[in-house]
């Protein structure tokens, strides 16, 4: 392992807000790993960045945090609570705690987009109620709050899919912060996007989390991208983790280490 | 020549063997089927004439039979239609959940529920009427029945097709916003095949104004009673008004079908 940060190190799961992923193992067909044995403790605030070549397990290992992969081995503490052993409400209410964006966004596309944020609150309201479109008062007036936060007021009740790319993922960032979440995680939501709009993506997503103080964990192709916005980098290759450390640590034999060959780094 | 090494042919000759078996096949079956159904010649010759004379019995209209006795049937008719259309959507949903295999995980029950399916629809609306008649004796009811189960194999097989082809980006995320499965399917899946369940709907509904038109010849209400009993008697000038009213009627509906589909879409 490559450049371990230490100071970041959390001594157990108990530690709010903090994220601790131990022996880690993923395989969709038996015998055939596509994670190995990750171990991972993600703490207090900032992003992380997952770098890696494509299908070495980044989107899996993000996706095993909130159970939309399940894992087939090992252990994820969120504020000390075992995800990987629960099961139906107890599991929802766990991802009622973990926020996330996705690389297509993701959004309901007929709904307005208020009530594309309104869905990042179905895991507190009942179904009932939901149905009839009848959210609780404060959810609908922080939905207004985030959604000027985010510059996409006057498009409150146009519906989603009358958007561009950039503001649906402010929508889907929005959503996902409309959980209020214990930590946010974020696979590839940068990849559908042009190189200045996916800049301000990463701006909005590191604001958002940063007032908020959640930490955000992010997979990223885009090296230079993770560089720019993240205090800590992971870089994984063959479904392992061989490089954890600041930005400024990361080196070339770094890079080849992770992505292999060395000629597209000339 | 060059060109001859890089000739390029569609098909190889085992290919083109298949082929020629398959047009010769469906030639064959062609003619052993004409000979088979055994046309009399004397009376597809005829048939124009018996066209005209048919036309001729049934001018002048007999507009006056249809406020005494084909409106209120018609009205019936479109009864059967309706409540026909409403009793499927109430039994398809359910079944169409169990068969689509992205919201139903067993295989089991995806094959239980496309069996009721298959059985639904493979039973013609005429037969579905004789045996509702059994069961409920003549009259609309027994019609209304056969509607609604004649139409649960088609509303439900295309219900569960628009389920299966649901985007699964958005119901992923709702489930990682812990959203119980009421509301994923509620705000996930109900919001994306919305389009297609109003579509559906209307169509089965159109198709059905044509069926239950029909009902009536098995004693299962509607309009084709009054059909049935005017061409019993050779009331052909009956006949005409009828079948009139039929056409209008089918031609509304489709009219109606269009508009609103416009409106939803």
């Amino acid at each position: 392992m490559h450049g371990l940060r230490t100071d970041t190190k959390v001594e157990s799961g108990q530690n709010a807000r903090s994220l601790v992923i131990r022996h880690l193992d993923k395989e969709y067909v038996r015998g055939v790993p596509v994670l190995r044995d990750i171990n991972l403790e993600i703490a207090g605030q900032g992003m992380t960045a997952i770098i890696g070549p494509s299908g070495t397990g980044k989107s899996t290992l993000i996706r095993c945090i909130n159970r939309l992969v399940e894992p087939t081995r090992g252990e994820i503490l969120l504020d000390g609570q075992d995800l990987v052993k629960l099961h139906g409400k107890a599991l929802r209410e766990a991802r009622r705690r973990v926020g996330m964006v996705f690389q297509e966004f993701n959004l309901v596309e007929r709904l307005t987009v208020i009530e594309n944020l309104l869905c990042g609150r179905l895991g507190y309201v009942h179904p009932f109620p939901a149905w009839l479109r009848r959210f609780p008062e404060q959810d609908v007036a922080r939905a207004f709050e985030l959604l000027e936060v985010v510059g996409l007021k006057e498009f409150a009740i146009q519906r989603a899919d009358a958007l561009s790319g950039g503001q649906r993922q402010r929508v889907g960032i929005a959503r996902a912060v409309m959980q209020e979440p214990r930590i946010l995680l974020a696979d590839e939501p940068t990849s559908s996007l042009d190189p200045k709009t996916s800049v301000e993506i990463m701006e909005l997503m590191t604001q958002l989390a940063g007032e908020r103080g959640i930490p955000v964990v992010v997979n990223i192709h885009d090296v230079h991208l993770g560089r720019r916005f993240a205090q800590r980098i992971i870089g994984m290759s063959g479904g392992g983790i061989v490089f954890d450390g600041p930005p400024d640590e990361l080196r070339d034999e770094h890079l080849k280490l992770i992505y292999g060959g060395e000629n597209w780094l000339q | 020549m060059i060109a001859s090494q890089e000739q390029w042919v569609r098909f190889t000759p085992r290919q083109r063997l298949v082929r020629f078996s398959w047009y010769f096949g469906i030639v064959a079956a062609l003619v052993f089927s004409a000979r088979n159904v055994e046309i009399i010649p004397e009376f597809l010759y005829d048939a124009p004439e018996q066209v005209a004379d048919l036309v001729s019995r049934m001018w002048p209209v007999a507009w006056d039979y249809y406020p005494t006795s084909v409106h209120a049937v018609m009205i019936e008719t479109l009864h059967i239609a309706t409540l026909g259309t409403i009793i499927t959507i109430l039994l398809a949903v359910p079944v169409g959940f169990l068969a689509a295999r992205n919201i139903t995980r067993s295989t089991t029950l995806n094959y239980l529920a496309k069996l009721i399916l298959v059985s639904s629809r493979s039973v013609n609306s005429m037969v579905w009427a004789l045996l509702f008649v059994a069961v409920f004796g003549p009259g609309a009811m027994a019609g209304t029945m056969a509607i609604a189960f004649r139409s649960i194999g088609f509303v439900g097989k295309l219900l569960a097709e628009a389920l299966e082809e649901a985007h699964p980006g958005p119901i992923e995320a709702l489930q990682a916003a812990g959203a119980p499965w009421i509301s994923t399917v509620t705000k996930g899946y109900w919001p994306q095949i919305q389009p297609a369940f109003w579509s559906i709907a209307l169509f089965r509904w159109d198709i059905n104004v044509r069926e239950s038109a029909v009902l009536g010849l098995v004693g299962a209400g509607g309009i084709g009673t009054a059909l049935d009993a005017s061409m019993s008697l050779f009331d052909w000038d009956r006949v005409a008004v009828i079948l009139i009213s039929i056409f209008t009627v089918v031609m509304l509906a489709e009219v109606v079908v269009t508009q609103l589909r416009k409106r939803i879409i």
